[in-house]
Protein backbone atom coordinates (compact mmCIF):
# COMPACT_ATOMS: atom_id res chain seq x y z
CA UNK A 1 0.00 0.00 0.00
CA UNK A 2 2.80 2.39 0.92
CA UNK A 3 6.18 1.86 -0.66
CA UNK A 4 9.27 4.06 -0.70
CA UNK A 5 12.17 3.27 -3.00
CA UNK A 6 15.52 4.96 -2.50
CA UNK A 7 14.05 8.33 -1.50
CA UNK A 8 16.27 11.27 -0.72
CA UNK A 9 15.47 14.74 0.55
CA UNK A 10 17.51 17.87 1.05
CA UNK A 11 16.71 21.46 1.87
CA UNK A 12 18.34 24.35 0.03
CA UNK A 13 18.27 27.59 1.97
CA UNK A 14 18.62 30.21 -0.74
CA UNK A 15 18.51 33.12 1.66
CA UNK A 16 21.08 31.74 4.06
CA UNK A 17 24.09 31.47 1.82
CA UNK A 18 22.42 28.80 -0.33
CA UNK A 19 23.27 26.18 2.26
CA UNK A 20 22.25 22.71 1.16
CA UNK A 21 21.22 20.45 4.00
CA UNK A 22 20.85 16.79 3.06
CA UNK A 23 18.43 15.20 5.51
CA UNK A 24 17.60 11.85 4.00
CA UNK A 25 19.23 9.37 1.65
CA UNK A 26 18.30 5.95 0.35
CA UNK A 27 15.09 5.70 2.35
CA UNK A 28 13.18 2.53 1.50
CA UNK A 29 10.12 1.23 3.22
CA UNK A 30 7.20 -1.04 2.47
CA UNK A 31 3.93 -1.21 4.38
CA UNK A 32 1.29 -3.80 3.54
CA UNK A 33 -2.47 -3.40 4.15
CA UNK A 34 -3.32 -4.17 7.78
CA UNK A 35 0.22 -3.48 8.91
CA UNK A 36 1.45 -0.75 11.25
CA UNK A 37 5.06 0.36 11.00
CA UNK A 38 6.67 2.61 13.60
CA UNK A 39 9.34 5.11 12.62
CA UNK A 40 11.99 5.39 15.30
CA UNK A 41 15.15 7.39 15.76
CA UNK A 42 16.38 10.27 17.84
CA UNK A 43 14.80 13.69 17.62
CA UNK A 44 15.96 15.32 14.37
CA UNK A 45 16.67 11.99 12.69
CA UNK A 46 13.97 12.71 10.10
CA UNK A 47 10.86 10.83 11.23
CA UNK A 48 8.48 13.70 10.56
CA UNK A 49 10.33 14.59 7.37
CA UNK A 50 9.82 11.06 6.06
CA UNK A 51 6.16 11.23 6.94
CA UNK A 52 5.75 14.59 5.22
CA UNK A 53 7.46 13.22 2.12
CA UNK A 54 4.90 10.39 2.01
CA UNK A 55 2.05 12.90 2.38
CA UNK A 56 3.43 15.05 -0.44
CA UNK A 57 3.92 17.93 1.93
CA UNK A 58 7.68 17.85 1.31
CA UNK A 59 9.02 17.34 -2.18
CA UNK A 60 11.28 14.30 -2.47
CA UNK A 61 14.55 15.09 -4.26
CA UNK A 62 14.79 11.64 -5.83
CA UNK A 63 13.32 8.16 -5.61
CA UNK A 64 9.76 6.89 -5.67
CA UNK A 65 7.04 7.37 -3.08
CA UNK A 66 4.20 5.02 -3.99
CA UNK A 67 0.90 5.25 -2.15
CA UNK A 68 -1.91 3.13 -3.55
CA UNK A 69 -0.05 2.98 -6.87
CA UNK A 70 0.46 6.76 -7.21
CA UNK A 71 4.01 8.15 -7.16
CA UNK A 72 3.60 11.10 -4.82
CA UNK A 73 7.08 12.37 -5.71
CA UNK A 74 6.00 13.07 -9.29
CA UNK A 75 2.21 13.38 -9.16
CA UNK A 76 0.19 16.41 -10.23
CA UNK A 77 -1.32 18.51 -7.43
CA UNK A 78 -4.82 17.31 -8.27
CA UNK A 79 -3.74 13.67 -8.11
CA UNK A 80 -2.28 14.24 -4.65
CA UNK A 81 -5.44 16.08 -3.58
CA UNK A 82 -7.55 13.13 -4.70
CA UNK A 83 -5.19 10.73 -2.93
CA UNK A 84 -5.49 12.71 0.31
CA UNK A 85 -9.24 12.88 -0.01
CA UNK A 86 -9.84 9.19 -0.71
CA UNK A 87 -6.82 7.14 0.26
CA UNK A 88 -4.28 8.75 2.52
CA UNK A 89 -5.12 10.17 5.93
CA UNK A 90 -2.76 12.16 8.12
CA UNK A 91 -3.10 12.90 11.81
CA UNK A 92 -0.60 15.64 12.52
CA UNK A 93 0.29 17.04 15.90
CA UNK A 94 -1.36 20.32 15.11
CA UNK A 95 -4.95 21.14 14.36
CA UNK A 96 -5.32 23.60 11.51
CA UNK A 97 -8.87 24.77 10.85
CA UNK A 98 -10.87 27.68 9.53
CA UNK A 99 -11.78 29.79 12.57
CA UNK A 100 -15.43 29.75 13.63
CA UNK A 101 -16.28 26.33 12.17
CA UNK A 102 -17.96 24.13 14.82
CA UNK A 103 -16.04 21.08 16.04
CA UNK A 104 -18.69 18.67 14.79
CA UNK A 105 -18.31 20.01 11.25
CA UNK A 106 -14.52 20.03 11.46
CA UNK A 107 -14.63 16.30 12.22
CA UNK A 108 -17.30 15.56 9.58
CA UNK A 109 -15.48 17.45 6.84
CA UNK A 110 -13.34 14.57 5.49
CA UNK A 111 -16.55 12.54 5.09
CA UNK A 112 -18.36 15.36 3.29
CA UNK A 113 -15.33 15.71 1.02
CA UNK A 114 -15.73 12.13 -0.19
CA UNK A 115 -19.42 12.71 -0.90
CA UNK A 116 -20.91 11.21 2.27
CA UNK A 117 -24.47 12.28 3.01
CA UNK A 118 -24.52 15.18 5.51
CA UNK A 119 -26.51 13.61 8.35
CA UNK A 120 -24.55 10.36 8.15
CA UNK A 121 -21.29 12.35 8.28
CA UNK A 122 -22.43 14.33 11.32
CA UNK A 123 -23.57 11.12 13.07
CA UNK A 124 -20.21 9.49 12.50
CA UNK A 125 -18.45 12.64 13.75
CA UNK A 126 -20.62 12.69 16.88
CA UNK A 127 -19.84 9.02 17.55
CA UNK A 128 -16.09 9.63 17.33
CA UNK A 129 -16.21 12.75 19.50
CA UNK A 130 -18.16 10.80 22.10
CA UNK A 131 -15.64 7.96 22.06
CA UNK A 132 -12.83 10.46 22.53
CA UNK A 133 -14.61 12.10 25.47
CA UNK A 134 -15.14 15.53 23.98
CA UNK A 135 -18.12 16.87 25.99
CA UNK A 136 -21.18 17.41 23.83
CA UNK A 137 -21.53 21.04 24.92
CA UNK A 138 -18.27 21.80 23.04
CA UNK A 139 -19.36 20.29 19.70
CA UNK A 140 -20.96 23.48 18.43
CA UNK A 141 -17.89 25.57 19.29
CA UNK A 142 -14.81 26.07 17.18
CA UNK A 143 -11.88 23.92 18.39
CA UNK A 144 -9.48 26.87 18.10
CA UNK A 145 -10.11 27.77 21.75
CA UNK A 146 -9.82 24.21 23.11
CA UNK A 147 -7.02 22.94 25.33
CA UNK A 148 -4.05 21.16 23.75
CA UNK A 149 -5.34 17.69 24.62
CA UNK A 150 -8.82 18.47 23.36
CA UNK A 151 -7.47 19.80 20.07
CA UNK A 152 -5.37 16.66 19.71
CA UNK A 153 -8.46 14.49 20.18
CA UNK A 154 -10.49 16.55 17.71
CA UNK A 155 -7.63 16.07 15.27
CA UNK A 156 -7.71 12.32 15.82
CA UNK A 157 -11.48 12.15 15.42
CA UNK A 158 -11.12 14.05 12.15
CA UNK A 159 -8.32 11.75 11.00
CA UNK A 160 -10.33 8.61 11.68
CA UNK A 161 -13.71 9.86 10.37
CA UNK A 162 -13.15 8.58 6.85
CA UNK A 163 -11.81 5.02 6.62
CA UNK A 164 -8.62 5.71 4.72
CA UNK A 165 -6.79 2.66 3.31
CA UNK A 166 -3.48 4.29 4.28
CA UNK A 167 -2.74 6.45 7.30
CA UNK A 168 0.08 8.51 8.74
CA UNK A 169 0.01 9.12 12.48
CA UNK A 170 2.35 11.66 14.05
CA UNK A 171 2.39 10.97 17.80
CA UNK A 172 -1.31 10.19 18.09
CA UNK A 173 -1.09 9.40 21.81
CA UNK A 174 0.95 12.45 22.85
CA UNK A 175 -0.64 14.66 25.50
CA UNK A 176 -3.51 12.24 26.17
CA UNK A 177 -4.61 10.78 29.50
CA UNK A 178 -4.71 7.01 30.02
CA UNK A 179 -8.36 6.53 29.07
CA UNK A 180 -8.18 8.53 25.85
CA UNK A 181 -4.91 6.87 24.99
CA UNK A 182 -6.70 3.50 25.16
CA UNK A 183 -9.42 4.80 22.83
CA UNK A 184 -6.84 5.96 20.32
CA UNK A 185 -5.02 2.64 20.46
CA UNK A 186 -8.26 0.78 19.80
CA UNK A 187 -9.05 3.12 16.89
CA UNK A 188 -5.66 2.23 15.43
CA UNK A 189 -6.31 -1.49 15.96
CA UNK A 190 -9.71 -1.21 14.28
CA UNK A 191 -8.12 0.59 11.34
CA UNK A 192 -5.58 -2.22 11.01
CA UNK A 193 -8.32 -4.84 11.14
CA UNK A 194 -10.15 -3.24 8.25
CA UNK A 195 -6.91 -3.36 6.29
CA UNK A 196 -5.37 0.08 6.63
CA UNK A 197 -1.64 0.42 6.09
CA UNK A 198 -0.28 2.67 8.84
CA UNK A 199 3.00 4.51 9.36
CA UNK A 200 3.33 6.07 12.78
CA UNK A 201 5.63 7.97 15.08
CA UNK A 202 5.20 6.92 18.72
CA UNK A 203 7.44 8.19 21.48
CA UNK A 204 5.23 6.22 23.84
CA UNK A 205 7.11 2.88 23.84
CA UNK A 206 4.26 0.88 25.33
CA UNK A 207 1.79 2.17 22.71
CA UNK A 208 4.29 1.40 19.98
CA UNK A 209 4.71 -2.19 21.13
CA UNK A 210 0.96 -2.72 21.34
CA UNK A 211 -0.07 -1.54 17.89
CA UNK A 212 3.02 -1.72 15.69
CA UNK A 213 4.15 -4.82 13.82
CA UNK A 214 7.62 -3.54 12.94
CA UNK A 215 9.98 -0.71 13.57
CA UNK A 216 12.06 1.18 11.03
CA UNK A 217 14.91 3.26 12.37
CA UNK A 218 15.15 6.38 10.22
CA UNK A 219 18.70 7.07 11.43
CA UNK A 220 19.73 4.55 8.77
CA UNK A 221 18.52 7.06 6.18
CA UNK A 222 20.34 10.03 7.71
CA UNK A 223 23.21 11.04 5.45
CA UNK A 224 26.64 11.11 7.01
CA UNK A 225 25.72 9.13 10.12
CA UNK A 226 25.81 5.68 8.58
CA UNK A 227 29.08 6.38 6.76
CA UNK B 1 -11.41 14.64 -17.62
CA UNK B 2 -11.28 18.01 -19.41
CA UNK B 3 -9.91 20.84 -17.30
CA UNK B 4 -12.45 23.58 -16.62
CA UNK B 5 -9.86 26.18 -17.55
CA UNK B 6 -6.67 25.75 -19.57
CA UNK B 7 -4.34 28.70 -19.56
CA UNK B 8 -1.48 28.69 -22.06
CA UNK B 9 1.38 31.17 -22.45
CA UNK B 10 -0.42 34.27 -21.20
CA UNK B 11 1.56 37.47 -21.63
CA UNK B 12 0.63 41.08 -21.00
CA UNK B 13 3.00 43.97 -21.51
CA UNK B 14 2.62 47.60 -20.59
CA UNK B 15 4.86 49.12 -23.25
CA UNK B 16 8.28 47.68 -22.63
CA UNK B 17 7.44 46.56 -19.11
CA UNK B 18 6.23 43.05 -18.41
CA UNK B 19 2.85 42.76 -16.68
CA UNK B 20 2.98 39.01 -16.65
CA UNK B 21 4.54 36.53 -19.02
CA UNK B 22 4.56 32.86 -19.91
CA UNK B 23 1.82 31.84 -17.49
CA UNK B 24 0.17 28.48 -18.03
CA UNK B 25 -1.84 26.06 -15.88
CA UNK B 26 -4.88 23.79 -15.91
CA UNK B 27 -7.68 24.22 -13.40
CA UNK B 28 -10.13 21.38 -12.77
CA UNK B 29 -13.66 21.42 -11.42
CA UNK B 30 -13.80 22.02 -7.66
CA UNK B 31 -10.21 23.21 -7.45
CA UNK B 32 -9.26 26.42 -5.73
CA UNK B 33 -6.02 28.00 -6.83
CA UNK B 34 -4.27 30.80 -5.02
CA UNK B 35 -1.94 33.31 -6.66
CA UNK B 36 0.43 35.09 -4.29
CA UNK B 37 3.20 37.60 -4.74
CA UNK B 38 4.13 41.08 -3.59
CA UNK B 39 2.40 44.13 -5.06
CA UNK B 40 3.57 44.73 -8.60
CA UNK B 41 4.31 41.04 -9.17
CA UNK B 42 1.66 40.84 -11.89
CA UNK B 43 -0.92 38.81 -10.05
CA UNK B 44 -3.80 41.22 -10.58
CA UNK B 45 -2.79 41.75 -14.21
CA UNK B 46 -2.91 38.01 -14.69
CA UNK B 47 -6.31 37.70 -13.02
CA UNK B 48 -7.72 40.48 -15.19
CA UNK B 49 -6.36 38.79 -18.32
CA UNK B 50 -7.95 35.50 -17.31
CA UNK B 51 -11.30 37.10 -16.51
CA UNK B 52 -11.42 39.02 -19.79
CA UNK B 53 -11.03 42.47 -18.23
CA UNK B 54 -7.69 42.97 -19.97
CA UNK B 55 -6.70 41.69 -23.36
CA UNK B 56 -3.51 39.64 -23.15
CA UNK B 57 -0.83 40.21 -25.80
CA UNK B 58 -0.31 36.50 -26.23
CA UNK B 59 -1.73 33.21 -25.03
CA UNK B 60 -4.98 31.36 -24.64
CA UNK B 61 -7.59 31.08 -21.89
CA UNK B 62 -9.62 28.03 -22.82
CA UNK B 63 -12.82 27.56 -20.83
CA UNK B 64 -14.90 24.38 -20.96
CA UNK B 65 -18.31 25.93 -21.76
CA UNK B 66 -21.55 24.07 -21.05
CA UNK B 67 -22.80 24.42 -24.62
CA UNK B 68 -19.77 24.08 -26.88
CA UNK B 69 -17.02 22.50 -24.79
CA UNK B 70 -13.57 24.10 -24.62
CA UNK B 71 -13.47 27.57 -26.22
CA UNK B 72 -10.70 30.16 -26.20
CA UNK B 73 -12.20 33.12 -24.39
CA UNK B 74 -9.50 35.52 -25.59
CA UNK B 75 -10.62 35.25 -29.21
CA UNK B 76 -14.31 34.93 -28.35
CA UNK B 77 -16.63 37.76 -29.43
CA UNK B 78 -17.36 40.47 -26.89
CA UNK B 79 -21.09 39.59 -26.47
CA UNK B 80 -20.19 35.94 -25.89
CA UNK B 81 -17.61 36.87 -23.29
CA UNK B 82 -20.07 39.18 -21.56
CA UNK B 83 -22.63 36.41 -21.44
CA UNK B 84 -20.02 34.11 -19.94
CA UNK B 85 -19.09 36.65 -17.28
CA UNK B 86 -22.75 36.92 -16.29
CA UNK B 87 -23.44 33.20 -16.14
CA UNK B 88 -20.61 30.73 -15.63
CA UNK B 89 -18.05 33.24 -14.41
CA UNK B 90 -18.04 35.54 -11.45
CA UNK B 91 -15.59 38.20 -10.33
CA UNK B 92 -15.26 39.30 -6.73
CA UNK B 93 -13.43 42.62 -6.50
CA UNK B 94 -11.22 43.63 -3.62
CA UNK B 95 -13.36 46.71 -3.07
CA UNK B 96 -17.00 45.74 -2.88
CA UNK B 97 -17.89 49.15 -4.36
CA UNK B 98 -16.33 48.08 -7.66
CA UNK B 99 -18.52 45.02 -7.85
CA UNK B 100 -21.79 46.44 -6.54
CA UNK B 101 -24.19 49.08 -7.75
CA UNK B 102 -24.20 51.38 -4.78
CA UNK B 103 -27.40 53.23 -5.70
CA UNK B 104 -29.48 50.05 -5.98
CA UNK B 105 -30.91 48.11 -3.02
CA UNK B 106 -29.23 44.93 -1.76
CA UNK B 107 -32.01 42.84 -3.23
CA UNK B 108 -31.73 44.74 -6.49
CA UNK B 109 -28.00 44.04 -6.65
CA UNK B 110 -28.64 40.33 -6.46
CA UNK B 111 -31.73 40.46 -8.68
CA UNK B 112 -29.92 42.37 -11.40
CA UNK B 113 -27.67 39.45 -12.18
CA UNK B 114 -30.66 37.11 -12.27
CA UNK B 115 -32.47 39.41 -14.69
CA UNK B 116 -29.38 39.52 -16.87
CA UNK B 117 -29.73 35.79 -17.43
CA UNK B 118 -33.43 36.00 -18.20
CA UNK B 119 -35.33 35.78 -14.90
CA UNK B 120 -38.42 37.99 -15.09
CA UNK B 121 -40.77 36.98 -12.28
CA UNK B 122 -40.46 39.66 -9.58
CA UNK B 123 -41.57 37.40 -6.73
CA UNK B 124 -39.10 34.65 -7.67
CA UNK B 125 -36.25 37.10 -7.99
CA UNK B 126 -37.02 38.63 -4.61
CA UNK B 127 -37.25 35.19 -2.99
CA UNK B 128 -33.93 34.15 -4.44
CA UNK B 129 -32.36 37.43 -3.35
CA UNK B 130 -33.59 36.93 0.22
CA UNK B 131 -32.38 33.32 0.19
CA UNK B 132 -28.91 34.47 -0.86
CA UNK B 133 -28.81 37.25 1.71
CA UNK B 134 -29.41 34.52 4.28
CA UNK B 135 -26.62 32.36 2.91
CA UNK B 136 -24.14 35.21 3.26
CA UNK B 137 -25.53 35.99 6.71
CA UNK B 138 -27.27 39.27 5.98
CA UNK B 139 -30.69 39.71 7.59
CA UNK B 140 -33.64 39.50 5.22
CA UNK B 141 -34.91 42.78 6.69
CA UNK B 142 -32.01 44.57 4.98
CA UNK B 143 -33.11 43.54 1.47
CA UNK B 144 -34.36 47.01 0.56
CA UNK B 145 -31.41 48.89 2.05
CA UNK B 146 -28.72 50.25 -0.20
CA UNK B 147 -25.18 48.89 0.14
CA UNK B 148 -24.06 52.39 1.16
CA UNK B 149 -25.76 51.67 4.49
CA UNK B 150 -23.78 48.42 4.94
CA UNK B 151 -20.47 47.88 6.72
CA UNK B 152 -17.42 46.89 4.66
CA UNK B 153 -17.74 43.21 5.60
CA UNK B 154 -21.45 43.17 4.72
CA UNK B 155 -20.76 44.85 1.39
CA UNK B 156 -18.20 42.18 0.62
CA UNK B 157 -20.67 39.42 1.48
CA UNK B 158 -23.33 41.12 -0.64
CA UNK B 159 -20.90 41.20 -3.54
CA UNK B 160 -20.32 37.48 -3.13
CA UNK B 161 -24.08 36.80 -3.07
CA UNK B 162 -24.56 38.90 -6.21
CA UNK B 163 -21.82 36.92 -7.94
CA UNK B 164 -22.87 33.45 -6.91
CA UNK B 165 -26.65 33.71 -7.36
CA UNK B 166 -26.48 32.58 -10.98
CA UNK B 167 -24.57 29.43 -10.01
CA UNK B 168 -21.26 30.19 -11.76
CA UNK B 169 -18.69 27.46 -12.24
CA UNK B 170 -15.61 29.64 -11.99
CA UNK B 171 -15.05 32.52 -9.61
CA UNK B 172 -12.20 35.00 -9.84
CA UNK B 173 -11.38 36.76 -6.59
CA UNK B 174 -9.06 39.71 -6.17
CA UNK B 175 -8.00 40.04 -2.51
CA UNK B 176 -11.49 39.07 -1.27
CA UNK B 177 -10.53 39.49 2.38
CA UNK B 178 -8.24 42.50 1.95
CA UNK B 179 -9.16 45.53 4.01
CA UNK B 180 -11.50 43.61 6.31
CA UNK B 181 -10.78 43.20 9.98
CA UNK B 182 -9.73 39.72 11.07
CA UNK B 183 -12.98 38.59 12.68
CA UNK B 184 -14.89 39.46 9.50
CA UNK B 185 -12.17 37.76 7.43
CA UNK B 186 -12.60 34.50 9.31
CA UNK B 187 -16.34 34.60 8.75
CA UNK B 188 -15.88 35.26 5.06
CA UNK B 189 -13.34 32.45 4.71
CA UNK B 190 -15.70 30.04 6.38
CA UNK B 191 -18.49 31.17 4.07
CA UNK B 192 -16.36 30.84 0.94
CA UNK B 193 -15.12 27.38 1.90
CA UNK B 194 -18.66 26.16 2.44
CA UNK B 195 -19.88 27.60 -0.85
CA UNK B 196 -16.95 26.15 -2.79
CA UNK B 197 -17.69 22.70 -1.44
CA UNK B 198 -21.49 22.80 -1.74
CA UNK B 199 -21.56 24.27 -5.23
CA UNK B 200 -18.50 22.45 -6.59
CA UNK B 201 -17.03 25.80 -7.56
CA UNK B 202 -13.62 26.34 -9.01
CA UNK B 203 -11.91 29.51 -7.95
CA UNK B 204 -8.80 31.56 -8.60
CA UNK B 205 -7.90 33.75 -5.67
CA UNK B 206 -5.33 36.51 -5.81
CA UNK B 207 -4.05 37.57 -2.42
CA UNK B 208 -0.91 38.48 -0.57
CA UNK B 209 -2.12 36.82 2.61
CA UNK B 210 -0.48 33.41 2.99
CA UNK B 211 -2.80 32.40 5.83
CA UNK B 212 -5.79 32.92 3.55
CA UNK B 213 -4.38 30.70 0.80
CA UNK B 214 -3.43 28.00 3.27
CA UNK B 215 -7.02 27.73 4.40
CA UNK B 216 -8.77 28.27 1.08
CA UNK B 217 -6.57 27.15 -1.79
CA UNK B 218 -5.67 23.61 -2.84
CA UNK B 219 -2.98 24.83 -5.17
CA UNK B 220 -0.70 27.80 -5.19
CA UNK B 221 1.19 29.85 -7.76
CA UNK B 222 3.89 32.26 -6.62
CA UNK B 223 4.62 35.26 -8.85
CA UNK B 224 7.51 37.66 -8.97
CA UNK B 225 8.18 40.35 -11.58
CA UNK B 226 5.52 38.95 -13.87
CA UNK B 227 6.85 35.40 -13.82
CA UNK B 228 5.52 32.34 -12.06
CA UNK B 229 8.48 31.27 -9.94
CA UNK B 230 6.89 28.31 -8.22
CA UNK B 231 3.66 26.33 -8.37
CA UNK B 232 2.30 23.29 -6.63
CA UNK B 233 0.19 22.03 -3.76
CA UNK B 234 -0.46 24.85 -1.32
CA UNK B 235 0.95 23.14 1.77
CA UNK B 236 3.95 21.84 -0.14
CA UNK B 237 4.83 25.28 -1.53
CA UNK B 238 4.41 26.89 1.91
CA UNK B 239 6.13 24.19 3.98
CA UNK B 240 8.88 23.20 1.55
CA UNK B 241 9.38 26.18 -0.76
CA UNK B 242 11.96 25.53 -3.47
CA UNK B 243 12.52 28.97 -4.96
CA UNK B 244 14.54 31.66 -3.21
CA UNK B 245 11.73 34.18 -3.48
CA UNK B 246 9.12 31.82 -2.02
CA UNK B 247 11.46 31.02 0.86
CA UNK B 248 11.82 34.72 1.53
CA UNK B 249 8.07 35.24 1.33
CA UNK B 250 7.27 32.37 3.69
CA UNK B 251 9.97 33.27 6.21
CA UNK B 252 8.87 36.90 6.26
CA UNK B 253 5.42 36.17 7.70
CA UNK B 254 5.06 37.43 11.23
CA UNK B 255 4.01 34.82 13.75
CA UNK B 256 0.95 35.66 15.81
Amino acid sequence: MIELKDVSKSFTLHNQGSAVIPVMEGASLKVAPGECVALTGASGAGKSTLMRVIYGNYLAASGQVLVGGLDVAKAEPREILALRRETLGYVSQFLRVVPRVPTLEVVAEPLLAVGCEKQAALDKAAELLKRLNIPERLWTLSPTTFSGGEQQRVNIARGFAHEYPAMLLDEPTASLDAQNRETVLSLIKEAKERGAAIVGIFHDVDARERVCDREVNVSEFTPGVAA
Amino acid sequence: MTPLLQVKGIEKRYGARIGCTDVGFDLYRGEVMGIVGESGSGKSTLLNCLAGHLEPDAGQVVFDTRADGPVDTVTMSEPERRMLSRTDWAFVHQHARDGLRMSVSAGGNIGERLMAVGDRHYGDIRDKAIDWLGRVEIEAARVDDRPTAFSGGMQQRLQIARNLVTGPRLVFMDEPTGGLDVSVQARLLDLLRGLVREMGLSAIIVTHDLAVVRLLADRLMVMKDGHVVEAGLTDQVLDDPQHAYTQLLVSSVLQV
